[in-house]
């Protein structure tokens, strides 16, 4: 198979903008943004705080449940990270607050691989179990010292910061363990399984 | 799932550029080498600058499947890097890089059947006039409305190719003399212009965060199926 590098044209004229915040911290094909861009497919889920739960289940002896109280009774962490929406924007240093996936899957056993995070909306996403665990992974319910908005994810999402945004599934509501990798929403759709920003994983077979 | 092809960058040169406003341009390029898009896709767009440096985007696709030219239309934002140089600077003869389609769910095709309700805001009426354009062509007998809600007559999006088929809102500035919508969309006015929920119309949303939340909002509250309501945001960060 021959291989050779190409080359882009130069796109007569175009010139970068003066170079805002960290080079070493904006991954391949990204740039910076100020605001905080919204994106979802559908109109946004307002579920009841006294009907919301959060399930763990799949492959787990009994599944387990969270109500919305219960899940405030575990011991909030502050996040503060850089987000990359596949999209093309990047935002510094974001803070959140959140419950860690560590603190949820504690003293689980589990043979899983991947997990798949779903919720209200229908809206599904699937990981593998290592970019969940080990201090990677949050169920956040509060952005820059307020309650997160509905329509950032409100009143939970999950937050994967070292993978693409879409990863960090908004209303989220349960996660699955799996012994497989299963295409979630957007996977299905012709996106990247995994979406590691610094490897640029954007679409199928990048 | 079968192993899927890479989507790979090409060269593609403006093959014509129109004036839509003041602020934005249709970009006409000669039919990539891709096996064709679906009406609401997008594309992604690399510019490349002398010294290396290279910027990427997203942009929905304006020209209906089937066409030999694709083209987008872009909107300037004042403090962005790219959508000044595609709604500025570019001229025909210039190259860029595009890659795609990408997006399978803000999509239509003639096998969805209809009716079709299309809520535009602003410069999100481009997916939705790729839409409207391919129901047109390949499937007149499904019936659709669109509603435009645009600031001024100076905003509006292909205004010669909406007159007379298009319900329009103009939120800041109306021409003069006249007398239809003045206002940002809500209930009232969607209850007024789209098919009843018992239709099951297929709704597509587009546009600024605060028009689609408001929007598919009210849909639901008007009682229109969630699961039948596609929405999709520009936001004003995209550059």
């Amino acid at each position: 198979m021959t291989s050779f590098l190409r080359v882009s044209p130069v796109s007569r004229g175009f010139r970068r903008r003066e170079p805002s915040g960290d080079a070493s911290r904006i991954p391949p094909g990204q740039h910076l943004v100020e605001g905080f861009p919204v994106l979802s497919a559908g109109p946004t889920p307002h579920t009841p705080l006294d009907q919301w739960t959060f399930t763990l289940d799949g492959m787990i002896d009994e599944p387990l449940r969270w109500t919305w109280e219960e899940l405030r009774g575990l011991p909030p962490e502050p996040i503060r990270c850089d987000i990359h929406c596949v999209t093309s924007w990047s935002k510094l240093d974001t803070e959140w607050e959140g419950v860690s996936l560590d603190a949820l899957l504690e003293g689980v056993e589990t043979e899983a691989a991947y997990v798949t995070a779903w919720c209200d909306g229908g809206y599904t996403t699937n990981l593998p179990i290592e970019d969940v665990t080990d201090g990677r992974a949050w169920v956040a319910v509060g952005y820059d010292g307020r309650r997160l908005e509905p329509e950032h994810g409100g009143p939970a999402r999950l937050l994967v910061p070292h993978l693409y945004l879409w990863k960090s599934a908004k209303w989220i509501r349960g996660i699955t363990l799996r012994p497989d990798d299963e295409p979630g929403f957007w996977e299905s759709l012709g996106y990247h399984p995994r979406g590691d920003p610094w490897q640029e994983q954007r679409y199928w077979g990048d | 799932m079968s192993a899927p092809a890479p989507l790979r960058w090409q060269t593609a040169r403006i093959a014509e550029v129109r004036e839509e406003t003041p602020r934005a341009r249709t970009l006409a390029f000669d039919r990539p080498a891709w096996p064709g898009h679906r009406a609401g896709q997008h594309v992604d767009v690399r510019l490349t600058a002398e010294d290396g440096y290279r910027a990427q985007r997203s942009y929905s696709i304006a020209s209906p499947p089937g066409t030999p030219r694709l083209e987008i239309t872009v909107e300037r934002l004042d403090d962005g890097e790219v959508s000044p140089w595609l709604a500025g600077e570019a001229r025909a003869g210039d190259e860029l890089e595009l890659r795609g389609p990408i997006g399978g769910y803000f999509v239509w095709e003639p096998a969805k059947g209809g009716p079709l309700l299309l809520l535009a805001g602003g410069s999100g009426l481009v997916p939705l006039m790729c839409i409207e354009r391919h129901r047109r062509a390949a499937a007149p007998e499904v019936a659709s409305t669109l509603l435009v809600s645009a600031r001024g007559p100076a905003d509006l999006l292909y205004d010669a190719e909406l007159e007379g088929s298009a319900v329009l809102t103009y939120t800041r500035e109306q021409p003069p003399g006249w007398t239809g919508y003045a206002r940002r969309v809500d209930r009232e006015l969607l209850a007024a212009v789209a098919p009843p929920p018992e239709q099951r119309p297929r709704c597509y949303v587009c546009g600024p965060t605060s028009f689609v939340e408001v929007v598919a909002e009210a849909l639901v509250a008007l009682g229109h199926h969630r699961a039948l309501i596609k929405t999709e945001r520009f936001g004003a960060t995209g550059g």
